[in-house]
């Protein structure tokens, strides 16, 4: 029996440790958003965080996760409340098949987690790992900046809650 | 009145001995000249330079991350401090602009700067000295018509008394051996050129021969293993632990390509030389091919029936014996992050990594560019648009890391479980987050 953090909860799973983490989330937890895509941690349509950085959880044998926080695309936000890197990519309209985009997310979340104001060639090298084969490419960077923009205003603003606290 | 005499004799003498190291430490200033003209240079002596220059592996210490080509500026963590690469462009007030052909002949092979001070042996003149004039003078001829940069190298880090460069003539009095390549007549004109490249401009040894405690490469000990960077260079001779017998084609193609199925990948500070090589004659490639080839060659016979015992405990994925259970964890890390790519799983689309049994990392005498390689992954490399090896740094822990790196030793080598990996793999992960 493992247990796991996953989106700030505790799950108990019996699972044999070398299960990929990729095939937990999504037969067990029914958390569908990390896709399927190699199999190989050549694409990065899997990507999730764990303690904040990003990996792939295609081959990352879900035992070795015992222990951290685990965050997938569905906990960041909802379809009513995306948060503020989804809403941009809804903005930016950044989906074409829309397949790799959860990883997407999810590796710039990383990013987005230690740096705010990322330059262009920051940006691409951070996301470099993953692949989108229709071509949004462009957009996706857009969409990146975007939140990451509002992400600077809205901690400038007094409202948000960091100065409120 | 005897004691006085003694005392003056001494101090005589230690003035002549000192007189006398003085003189031979002292070279000249070679005077500045106006930078030559580029449209002057035999278009055909640059082409050749151009290569030679490749060669020689110039552009890997001369150009930092993200700097202009050969503008210098590159750290070289010694055991004596950071010396930083000189800018070799031709910018007459920080590069080499001001260089006749005559001081910069003198600087590459005696190791002496245009103003006659020594130059710390980072830079390696002492394989340098074996190259003909003819090459240098192409090289010479390439580098002055680069484009010149205005940059000049941070101040080197070096403590009293390495700062001293006068210390380097004494140094070079102890290990420097002026000379260029002289040709074995018994041997192939390939080996010949082979030899010539890797002594002399290739410079291997910098890096695969171990150096004494004075940093001079140690010569009984000639291709031994070493190291760079935070990386082992792995021993290209009769102490090689490679499973799998080196042969002369597998060498080009290693060189050439950055890979080759039977070995795998050229990793670290291997694969800007490997990009290097892809860029010259073939010809050369082959010749260091088969030159290393004859060195560490014979000593690997025999070694595929060892890499069959050692593939066959490696396929049972059995968790091995030690006590603390150290191994058994590294058993599923192995199966959920390792097999996926480095066993045949008959997927169409594989990543084709190599079986572990037949890597070079796995058998190493040191536990480190198992760590650099499992922590930071392999980019592919430039010649072929191969897979990637991802990085497992944010997935692992450094205790998964090193009891994947126990479980690695124990079922696909022979070799005896490395001592520290723990300290080993804390430094790599620190290393590599510092960006060396």
């Amino acid at each position: 029996m493992l247990t796991l953090n996953v989106n700030g909860r505790q799950q108990q799973i019996d699972v044999d440790a070398t299960t990929p983490l990729l095939y937990v989330l999504r037969e067990d937890l029914a958390l569908n958003g990390a896709k399927f895509g190699c199999g190989l941690g050549q694409c990065g349509a899997c990507t999730v965080l764990m303690d904040d950085k990003a990996v792939f959880s295609c081959i990352t044998p879900v035992g070795v996760s015992e222990g951290r926080r685990i965050t997938t695309l569905e906990g960041l936000g909802t379809a009513d409340h995306p948060n503020p890197l989804q809403r941009a990519f809804i903005d930016e309209q950044a989906a074409q098949c829309g397949f790799c985009i959860a990883g997407m997310i999810m590796r710039a979340q990383a990013l987005l987690r230690h740096n705010t104001a990322p330059t262009q060639k920051e940006l691409r090298e951070h996301m470099r790992p993953n692949l989108c084969r229709c071509g949004t490419h462009m957009r996706i960077l857009a969409a990146v900046q975007r939140a990451a923009a509002a992400m600077r205003s809205a901690a400038m603003e007094p409202s948000s809650r960091e100065v409120r606290r | 009145m005897w004691l006085m005499r003694a005392l003056l004799g001494l101090l005589g003498a230690t003035l002549v001995g000192a007189a006398a190291f003085v003189a031979l430490a002292w070279r000249s200033e070679i005077p500045a000249v106006e930078p030559p003209n580029k449209a002057a240079f035999d278009p055909a002596l640059v082409t050749r330079g151009a290569e030679l220059t490749m060669l020689g592996n110039c552009n890997v210490c001369h150009t930092k991350a993200d700097g202009r080509a050969y503008a210098g500026g590159r750290g070289l963590q010694t055991p004596f401090g950071t010396i930083y690469a000189t800018n070799i462009t031709p910018d007459p007030d920080t590069g080499i602009g001001r260089w006749s052909e005559a001081a910069f002949l003198r600087a590459v092979r005696e190791g002496v700067r245009r103003d006659g001070s020594h130059l710390y042996p980072a830079f390696p003149y002492d394989h340098f000295a074996k190259v003909s004039e003819g090459d240098l003078r192409a090289i010479y001829a390439f580098l002055m018509t680069r484009e010149a940069v205005r940059a000049d190298p941070p101040a080197n880090v070096l403590p009293f008394p390495f700062s001293m460069r006068t210390l380097i003539a004494a140094w070079k009095l102890m290990f420097f051996k002026v000379g260029e390549f002289r040709p074995d007549p018994v041997l192939s004109t390939e080996l010949n050129r082979g030899a010539y490249l890797v002594e002399g401009l290739a410079h291997c040894g910098a890096c695969h021969t171990p150096r004494n405690g004075f940093g001079a490469e140690r010569n009984e000990a000639y291709l031994g293993g070493g190291e760079t960077e935070g990386w082992h260079a792995p021993a290209l001779n009769a102490s090689t632990t490679a499973p799998v017998a080196w042969t002369a084609d597998q060498l080009f193609h290693f060189l050439r390509n950055g890979y080759v199925p039977a070995h795998g990948v050229a990793a670290g500070p291997m694969r800007p030389v490997a990009n290097n090589l892809g860029a010259v004659a073939e010809a050369d490639v082959k010749a260091i091919a088969a030159y290393v080839a004859a060195i560490v060659g014979p000593s690997t016979a025999g070694r595929g029936e060892r890499l069959g015992r050692a593939g066959a405990s490696g396929d049972q994925h059995s968790s091995g014996s030690h006590a603390d259970g150290r191994t058994a964890d590294g058993a599923a890390i192995y199966a959920g992050a390792c097999a996926p790519c480095h066993e045949p799983t008959g997927q169409r689309f594989s990543a084709r990594g190599i079986p572990l049994a037949s890597s070079q990392l796995v058998t190493s005498p040191e536990a480190r560019n198992l760590a650099h390689v499992i922590l930071e992954g392999i980019a592919p490399p430039q010649a072929s648009p191969a897979a990637m090896m991802p990085g497992f740094a944010d997935t692992l822990s450094d205790a998964q890391v090193v009891a994947l790196m126990t479980y690695l030793r124990s079922s696909f080598s022979d070799r005896p479980i490395w001592k520290d990996v723990e300290d080993t793999v804390r430094q790599v992960r620190r290393s590599a987050a510092e960006g060396y």
